[in-house]
């Protein structure tokens, strides 16, 4: 088996949580294996970070260079072809990074790809057994991943515990030298930062929060009735903002707002784990979903396997009677 | 100005018309009573590639790896607004794994003289990967994610990804390039009976692994890294404490909980 690599994801000179998550990761691969970090970026927020990840990683490859100020995952992927061995083990976060990354880099460096790992079972012969989720996480699957002339894994966020050990005392090499050309089709802009809301959801104590099973835009304002009842904000899940039903800002998960509320009401949300990336804190979460087997009864404290749009007026109105 | 547009797509269990369940032995999913669509991002970014060519010109394919069954959501998204439609169908591509989809619509893809190839940033199985692979085979600028193109001139598009946090990264990638297309960026069409009518009986070319120069070794379970074991619902832990009983019961419980919490004020 060829060595393990980690990618490390940081922003503003501080790694990603994921940098800890993908020691653990590593360690559920090969318990003894020694693995190493690499560091892509420019300036004093690289080289934060080598240092900061050097005490849980025993090597860390620091790859330096002004084409790299921003993460353009071409770039980056050009110069990790280069760099790492070609049937090297490469764990990257499964964010819009990695997912930018990854595909092309395992053709690059023609090794196996596999997206979105929740864990790992081990090694026999040349597989590694892998477990992943399908259909938006209504269904899990075991796979095996030849790994005999490499693989690049994109590793969930949050999916392992991370290793806050810190033992490793490593030591940062400088691989720099060996990035090689990176000229790219492609050239990286600006951020367009997300709009702000007339409602800050990630301030609410409460949140009434719902997704497909609202079926239609008029039905909106029975969730937005029982809000008011209860004193809290109506929050939804993506289709709600794809179907442009309510605003960009009221939406939680990876690609909308991070909420930490008290409460969690998930109205008709089948609980995919880009939603819930979004919903920090620990909050008391109650589910009511048509669909008994709905992912999310799986991560909720009550649930109730009841139609929403019986159930929310129903509930508003005991509510409103006190 | 022209652009020559090729979409891939993919016909797959429809999540909002199904439950997803394992079957008997934990082969595969439950697929009797299936209802199957086209993959939603990939009806994404039909409708970009069509709203792109009606400001341009140009013409939209679509492209499938599949069945005879597959040919059914080519014909919808013709009905949409694309051009043409091509069926990649052969029994030698049964059990390929991402990369081995990948290579097959490459082999397509590089018959043609695409300005610009598309695909939904993600599938059934939420890999997200074959746009990725096809652009590093071609030598081609990639971009995920993506939920805005603006076109440039007939060299350069500006295009937005979407980030962490609601924000978006905008990039400007030299074409020929691929990208991945997120759901939301825009709002795709309504299909009719009218519209499928329409192109009912358009003929729909099936190319096979020889017509497209694949080495049937490479794709297919014989070619795959990556291959499925078996399909299974995780134990995880306790789960949510299910309320039953009539709803007035249900709910009175469920407000004490609320109460108790700091969910009512």
């Amino acid at each position: 088996m060829g060595q393990i690599f980690a990618y490390i994801t940081y922003k503003g000179g501080v790694a990603d949580d994921s940098a800890l998550e993908l020691v653990a990761a590593a360690k559920k691969i090969d318990a003894g294996a020694s693995v190493t970090a690499v560091v892509a970026g420019s300036g004093a927020d690289c080289d934060a970070v080598c240092n900061d990840v050097a005490a849980s990683y025993s090597d860390v490859w620091k790859i330096d260079s002004d084409l790299m100020a921003y993460p353009n995952a071409e770039v980056i992927r050009k110069a990790l072809v280069n760099i790492l061995p070609g049937d090297s083990i490469v764990l990257v976060p499964h964010d819009t990074f990695g997912m930018d990354l990854s595909p092309g880099l395992s053709i690059k460096m023609d090794s196996a790809f596999v997206a979105d790992v929740v864990d790992f079972e081990g090694i026999d012969g040349d597989n590694l057994k892998i477990v992943r989720q399908e259909y938006g996480g209504a269904v899990s699957t075991h796979i095996t991943c030849n790994i005999a002339s490499g693989a690049v894994i994109n590793v969930r966020p949050g999916a392992f515990q991370p290793d806050e050990s810190k033992s490793a005392g490593g030591s940062v090499v400088d691989k720099s030298g060996d990035a090689g050309d990176l000229t790219v089709g492609r050239k990286y802009l600006e951020i367009v930062e997300a709009e702000v809301g007339d409602v800050d959801i990630t301030k609410s104590e409460v949140l009434v929060s719902i997704g497909r099973g609202i079926e239609d835009e008029d039905n909106i304002e029975v969730a937005q009735e029982l809000a008011d009842a209860m004193g809290a904000d109506v929050s939804c899940s993506r289709p709600i903002v794809d179907s442009k039903w309510l605003e960009k800002s009221r939406q939680v998960g990876t690609s909308g707002q991070t909420v930490k509320p008290k409460v969690y009401m998930a109205m008709g949300i089948s609980g995919s784990f880009q939603h819930l990336g979004g919903i920090k804190g620990n909050p008391f979460m109650v589910a009511v979903n048509k669909n008994p087997k709905a992912p999310i009864f799986q991560v909720a404290d009550v649930g109730v396997v009841a139609d929403i749009l019986e159930f929310m007026p129903e509930l508003t109105e005991k509510i409103s009677e006190g | 100005m022209n652009m020559e547009i090729l979409v891939c797509v993919k016909r797959v269990p429809d999540t909002a018309e199904n439950e997803i369940e394992v079957n008997s032995d934990g082969t595969d999913i439950e697929r009797d009573d299936l209802v199957y669509s086209v993959n939603e991002w990939d009806n994404y970014a039909v409708e970009e590639a069509i709203q792109i060519v009606d400001k341009v010109g140009g013409s939209v394919t679509v492209v499938t790896v599949g069945d005879d069954e597959s040919e059914e959501v080519l014909r919808r998204e013709m009905a949409m607004g694309a051009n043409n439609g091509l069926l990649l169908s052969d029994d030698a591509f049964n059990g390929s794994d991402g990369k081995g989809i990948a290579t097959i619509l490459k082999a397509a893809a590089e018959k043609g003289n695409y300005d610009l190839i598309m695909t939904g940033a993600q599938a059934d199985a939420g890999a997200g990967q074959v746009g990725g692979m096809m652009a590093a085979m071609m030598d081609l600028p990639y971009a995920s994610l993506v939920n805005k193109i603006e076109v440039i001139d007939d060299k350069k598009l500006k295009v937005g990804r979407e980030i962490e946090g609601g924000n978006q990264e905008m990039n400007e990638i030299d074409m020929p390039c691929v990208l991945s297309i997120q759901t939301g960026i825009n709002e795709p069409r309504y299909v009719g009976i009218r519209g499928i009518r329409k192109v009912a009986s358009v003929e729909i070319p099936v190319q096979g692994a020889s017509d497209l120069g694949v080495d049937a070794g490479a794709v297919g379970a014989a070619g795959a890294d990556v291959k499925l074991v078996d399909y299974f619902v995780p134990e995880l832990g306790e789960g949510a404490e299910m309320l039953e009983g009539s709803t007035e019961e249900i709910i009175g419980k469920l407000i004490e909980y609320l109460k108790a919490k700091g969910g009512l004020k």
